[in-house]
């Protein structure tokens, strides 16, 4: 059914949708609405069998999650920012387990300095604990994405975040297509879970693991990834199939005919993106773009092979990896890295959004134009506001007690800066 | 509820000889249909404290739930010594997952379990005094405040043993850790610092708090027996030496256990929605030098001479749980009416002679 919705209201609906048993959660914003709407499903009776646990940090968030799953239960939570590097070290325990969790991330900066708007660094701080990371780029895609995450999950054994951006998709409310339950029953098969504790056939589940065969575990969390490969795809096909929507699947190309110049990016700035290419096709410049919709596994062949064809790609990125650049492009210049034989495409890394500065569609015509014009260098900030950097630059260089750089900054850039009313 | 009171007779020691007893009065671990919860192969050390508690402990609960009982563990020396890849202790469903989640990872448990309607099948959380008062406490009080339906067993040998010996929120003033060393002024660990979890989970206002030793381990299985009839959740905090950690002989780890009850160092009590409601009353009361002498942890205390300042700043601890639960308070109310007269307070040793002694009856 057509109804307009807030994304988080859509998520938690999904969730709902696919009898979630257990879900766990710990308030951070902009992940809340979609828990609160949740807690408001299982305590009015409507979502049931299913427990509803307030915890005390997003630790044990993963933690009671990592229980009940191993328990057979259908586990569920969301976080953001802050609550997913809380629970890093839960993350790597439910993949290594192989508990097939799905958590909804609201991607959100990680501090310091604090900001609650989003960026992607929470997500990609995240990109090697094991879990697979599938990225929104609407709230009707994030809605889909859920009902495909639990598939996807219980197949493997493995579990499944599905990232959408803070904010942007998460408080927007957006004309979404929800689903009726018999569909969603239908699509969502019950979990029959790979491993389960019960008295009638004790099983140890987490024993120490020594030199001898700890590679072979921990191959088997990447086999799975390998797996995810072909298995997203199909779930894709049987999902528009059962719904009639094209949604979720490896990667999302859009005007990659003939295209010289390709963006790729992830999550809601597609949108942005495609409109900005869109424009620049009508003025006859060959660019497309190119969505990467699943991120963990990384589709290497399948990048590969979209942008081989390509003279450049521009990697528009909201995380840092602070000291080399991006965390996307260094996965995309592996891609292209076997292309090399027969000239490459010339990857450039724009880190571009973060903190929730917004992406402008002048920004990136302007980024574009030198992309194109090979003006682009190996690493651009978007946006970046020079001057202020520079007075700090040299605020450090002239003394070496020049205090926090956060409230320097924001002295320049502030109400302070502004002068006297 | 303690132990129901036995009255017998034994030569040198408090221990229970099961032989003696009515069949109803022994000890599980006397029968053969046990469960063996933590069977044979496991790598604690000699007298290891953990490993006999964990034992008795589960294999009660095992009992109490007819064998429908699922585990969640600390990492710990109790995860490491009994699942050695790939062989396992464990004879019943056991999941460790992390060193500070094991509340939160019980809790997930029995909420799995609720919404399955399985609430037949009960959920034991267990770690060490580390997993348990310091890495895991944030897990261990919101488990308690939500009132789970998760018995949290904690296994106290006061310090980080797994790792080495290094201190913990758990650890006695003056004892000698890695990170404590006896050194400097004033060696070991410091006065003032440290928590009681018991007290804390009392806080709480949880259905059951009860603390045990190694010592009465007919008492721990009463305990634990108490604690599964309940819903809600449970505390139960065992006091396990550790031959290792401690500088013990592997023969000593009761009889020290044993001394630091019946010298106030650790009050052995139970109490239900955060109040006290029975206390094990020390029997003959041992100076804590008694207890202090047998453990390396402690030999700074005494070398050359005792550091007779330091020792009475412990015994002050120990008067004052003394005071504070009453453990002396039974001998007005006939807690220990079967010790002979004369004999009782201030006595370092169990007798030799045959006497009488035993549980004595709540008043």
């Amino acid at each position: 059914m057509l109804r307009q919705l807030e994304g988080s209201r859509a998520v938690a609906e999904a969730v709902a949708l696919c009898r979630p048993e257990v879900i766990c959660a710990y308030p951070i914003s902009p992940q809340t609405h979609i828990v609160e709407a949740l807690a408001g499903l299982v305590k009015s009776g409507e979502l049931a069998p299913c427990e509803f646990v307030n915890v005390e940090s997003e630790f044990a968030a993963m933690s009671v999650a990592i229980g009940a799953s191993a328990t057979g239960a259908r586990a569920y939570t969301a976080t953001a920012s802050q609550g997913l590097l809380y629970m890093a070290e839960a993350l790597y325990n439910a993949s290594g387990l192989g508990l097939p969790v799905v958590m909804t991330v609201a991607n959100r900066a990680i501090g310091a300095p604090i900001n609650i708007w989003n960026d992607h660094s929470d997500a990609m701080s995240q990109r090697d604990c094991g879990w697979i990371q599938l990225y929104a780029e609407s709230n009707q895609e994030a809605l889909d994405l859920h009902l495909q995450a639990f598939v996807l999950a219980e197949a493997l054994s493995t579990p499944v975040m599905v990232c959408m951006d803070g904010f942007i998709l998460t408080h927007a409310v957006e004309r979404v297509d929800v689903p009726d339950q018999e569909a969603v029953d239908a699509f969502v098969p019950p979990f029959q879970p790979r491993q389960v504790l019960d008295p009638d056939e004790p099983v140890t589940i987490g024993a120490m693991v020594g030199p001898e065969a700890f590679m072979e575990v921990r191959y088997l969390a990447h086999a799975k990834q390998l797996r995810a490969l072909e298995l997203i795809p199909r779930i894709a096909a049987d999902f528009q199939e059962a719904f009639g929507r094209d949604s979720g699947g490896l990667l999302r190309p859009y005007r990659m005919e003939d295209a010289e110049t390709v963006v790729v990016a992830l999550g809601s700035v597609l949108g942005t993106v495609k409109d900005t290419v869109d424009e620049l096709r009508e003025e006859g410049v060959r660019v497309g773009v190119l969505g990467l919709t699943s991120f963990r596994p990384f589709p290497l062949a399948a990048v590969r092979e979209a942008l081989v064809r390509a003279r450049r790609v521009v990697v528009l990125e909201k995380a840092l990896a602070v000291g080399i650049g991006g965390p996307v492009s260094a996965n995309v210049h592996m891609a292209l890295a076997e292309a090399s034989a027969g000239g490459a495409p010339r990857c450039c890394t724009v880190i571009a959004g973060l903190g929730g500065r917004p992406i402008t569609k002048a920004s990136l015509r302007a980024l574009l134009a030198d992309a194109v014009a090979d003006r682009l260098e190996p690493l651009t900030f978007l946006d970046l506001d020079w001057g202020v950097v520079n007075r700090e630059l040299e605020r450090m260089g002239a003394s070496p007690t020049s205090g926090p750089h956060a409230e320097n900054i924001l002295r320049d850039v502030g109400p302070v800066a502004a002068g006297p009313v | 509820m303690r132990a129901p009171a036995i009255r017998y007779y034994q030569t040198g020691s408090f221990a229970v000889g099961n032989r003696l007893l009515d069949p109803d009065q022994r000890a599980l671990q006397a029968e053969e249909q046990r469960s063996n919860t933590i069977t044979c192969g496991h790598r604690a050390c000699q007298g290891c404290g953990e490993a006999l508690g964990a034992r008795y402990a589960l294999d009660a609960a095992m009992r109490a739930t007819g064998g429908r009982l699922i585990a969640a563990n600390a990492t710990g020396c109790l995860e490491v010594f009994s699942t050695p890849y790939p062989e396992s202790s464990w004879q019943l469903p056991w999941l460790h997952s992390l060193f500070g989640n094991a509340p939160a990872v019980a809790t997930g448990i029995a909420a799995a379990l609720r919404a399955k309607g399985r609430e037949d099948i009960r959920v034991v959380g267990q770690g060490g005094d580390g997993g348990t008062v310091d890495i895991g406490f944030a897990c261990l009080s919101g488990m308690f405040e939500r009132n789970d339906d998760v018995l949290y067993i904690c296994y106290d040998n006061e310090a980080y043993m797994n790792t080495g010996v290094q201190r913990s929120g758990a650890t006695p003033p003056a004892a000698r850790t890695t990170t404590t060393p006896a050194a400097g002024p004033e060696p070991g660990n410091v006065f003032g610092q440290g928590k009681s979890a018991p007290l804390i989970a009392m806080a709480h206002e949880i259905p059951y708090v009860a603390t045990a030793t190694v010592a009465e381990l007919r008492d721990l299985e009463a305990k634990v027996q108490t604690a599964m009839a309940l819903r809600g959740a449970r505390y139960l905090h065992v006091f396990v030496p550790c031959p290792l950690g401690w500088g013990s002989a592997s023969k000593d780890t009761i009889r020290i256990a044993r001394l630091a009850k019946e010298s106030g160092i650790f009050p052995v009590f139970e109490a239900r929605d955060g109040e006290v409601t029975d206390v094990s009353p020390i029997r003959r009361q041992v100076p804590v030098e008694e207890y202090l002498r047998p453990q390396q942890r402690f030999a700074h205390l005494f070398k050359p001479e005792p550091h007779t300042e330091v020792i009475a700043r412990i015994q002050a601890g120990a008067d004052r749980n003394i005071r504070r639960f009453g453990l002396l308070d039974g001998r007005g109310r006939g807690h220990d009416e079967h010790t002979p007269a004369g004999r009782g307070h201030g006595a370092h040793a169990p007798g030799p002679d045959g006497e009488r002694v035993g549980e004595g009856s709540p008043a």
